[in-house]
């Protein structure tokens, strides 16, 4: 049976969620978007039925955030229950029905970033905790890590800065190139004592696109054939060559092989 | 962020709880009118917040999209708009604040619908603790047959008709209000509110109210505005 972080909500049976969640976290333009791209399509050439998910993104609720975004006139403690209010309609309403149907649900971000940014606000630690304890406990958490240095060029080089993205709702400076910094930098700090506290599988995000697909999908095939986690796949090289990964692995098959070159051609 | 608890603003906050037709509104215009002659800064703070959160509610009201969860979580989204934009300004400028249901609410209905009753007071854990919240009790009965004569229909929520108590809406008002007071009796003394005989003539409980908002007040003079 499947668990939650505490609080059950009534409307949720945990019985009978045979489907698989899947988590890829990460902060800002660390790529996440670009490796779901990749991993639905892999996995739905192994016949798996995938969910992709995110944030903001209920029926309900994602409209209104965006646009209480753009007016920015809701307080932190609002804006963090909208961001809940959210999060559990799409908990309803996608995840639950999607894994009672057997799907492998990925989703782009959960709780984990939504608690980090409320923390790095200044909420209460134990009251954001206990707002998401109804979360289901997902299967595999893999969180895309990178330093702040590593971090600027990608998003200055691509989308340029954003508002919110570099924190300047809190007021630490003017200038947004400083703002961004000291945002991003405290955010990966909440990051890394939730990886430690909700055991994410860590990857090295600051390696080639192509190399962070591999770690994701060796480590997404190793949950979705329910073998145990390994200690040290968190720490492992990211320079190495793929099929050297593979090999120490030991997950791939040479179907995966030919799939492979076809996804990231 | 502040966790729930006595508040150090100079202002006051009264807030009324009670199942619908318990007659705590008129009790808290009584209220009003009082304090504002007696020359306090009164202000009522209401429920409908930012334009935007009540819509996404109305919304979602409307299309029977709210689940439990997000009943409740629709409603303290509101609640803390209100609490960041309305309550706290209010009483750190020295206001005394009355507000038409409070907290309390939140926990009878979002229980009665299945949610975690520890989940919804930790929840709600930022709201600021009122000088005095009252509680009008009233027995089902009466309430009913004050609220036949003034109200055409009950609606979806209002009713519980989301808990598939009753098909009829005002039978299904019925099963979900005595919920409601079951729930609110067992706030009582985990809150220390004070409850008010809501059957008794209303310059009765008014005069009852009085007294406790007045003993409240005796340190407050400086909330005094008119000369």
């Amino acid at each position: 049976m499947r668990e939650t972080y505490g609080a059950v909500l009534p409307e949720i049976s945990l019985t009978d969620l045979t489907g698989s969640l899947i988590v890829v976290e990460g902060t800002d333009g660390v790529g996440r978007s670009t490796q779901i791209d990749l991993l639905k399509p892999w996995l739905e050439q192994q016949g798996r039925a995938v969910l992709d998910t995110g944030i903001t993104r209920s029926e309900l609720a994602g409209k209104g955030i965006k646009q209480a975004k753009e007016g920015h006139t809701l307080g932190r403690i609002t804006l963090t229950l909208f961001y809940a209010t959210d999060f559990a309609d799409r908990l309803e309403n996608e995840i639950v029905p999607a894994l009672r149907a057997g799907f492998v649900v990925l989703t782009d971000r959960y709780i984990y970033s939504l608690i980090a940014r409320a923390m790095v606000r200044g909420i209460d630690s134990a009251w954001i905790h206990n707002v998401y304890s109804f979360a289901l406990k997902p299967d595999a958490v893999f969180y895309l890590r990178i330093g702040v240095d590593d971090l600027v060029p990608r998003v200055v080089f691509s989308r340029g800065f954003d508002y919110w993205e570099s924190g300047m709702d809190l007021h630490t400076s003017e200038d947004m190139f400083e703002s961004f910094r000291k945002y991003q930098s405290s955010l990966l700090q909440q990051f890394d004592v939730l990886a430690q506290e909700y055991n994410f599988e860590v990857i090295d995000a600051s390696a080639s696109a192509r190399t962070v697909f591999e770690q994701l999908r060796s480590g997404i095939a190793r949950v979705l054939s329910g073998e145990p986690r390994e200690p040290l796949f968190a720490v492992q090289s990211s320079d190495a060559p793929a099929d050297e990964i593979h090999a120490r692995k030991g997950v791939d098959t040479p179907v995966e092989n030919e799939l492979e070159q076809d996804v990231l051609k | 962020m502040k966790r729930y608890g006595e508040h150090r603003f100079p202002g006051k906050l009264f807030v009324v709880e009670g199942i619908d037709g318990s007659g705590k509104s008129t009790q808290l215009s009584l209220l009003y009118q009082w304090l504002k002659s007696e020359g306090y800064g009164v202000v009522f703070s209401e429920w409908n917040s930012s334009p935007l959160v009540r819509d996404i509610t109305k919304r979602g009201k409307k299309k029977h999209m709210l689940t439990p969860s997000t009943f409740s979580l629709i409603h303290a989204t509101d609640f803390a708009d209100r609490m960041e934009h309305s309550i706290i300004p209010l009483l750190k400028a020295g206001a005394v604040v009355l507000c038409d249901r409070y907290i309390y609410t939140a926990f009878a209905r979002d229980v009665v619908r299945g949610m975690d009753a520890k989940w919804v007071r930790e929840l709600y854990n930022f709201a600021v603790k009122p000088t005095v919240p009252f509680y009008f009790r009233v027995p089902l009965q009466v309430a009913m047959k004050r609220l036949i004569t003034g109200r055409n229909g009950f609606k979806f929520y209002e009713s519980g008709m989301d808990l598939g108590l009753s098909e009829d809406p005002e039978e299904s008002f019925k099963l979900f209000q005595a919920r409601i007071i079951e729930e609110y009796e067992k706030m009582m003394p985990e809150f220390e509110i004070t409850v008010v005989d809501a059957t008794l003539p209303i310059e009765t409980q008014q005069a009852q109210m009085r007294q406790v908002v007045k003993s409240k007040l005796a340190q407050a003079k400086r909330l005094r505005v008119a000369p």
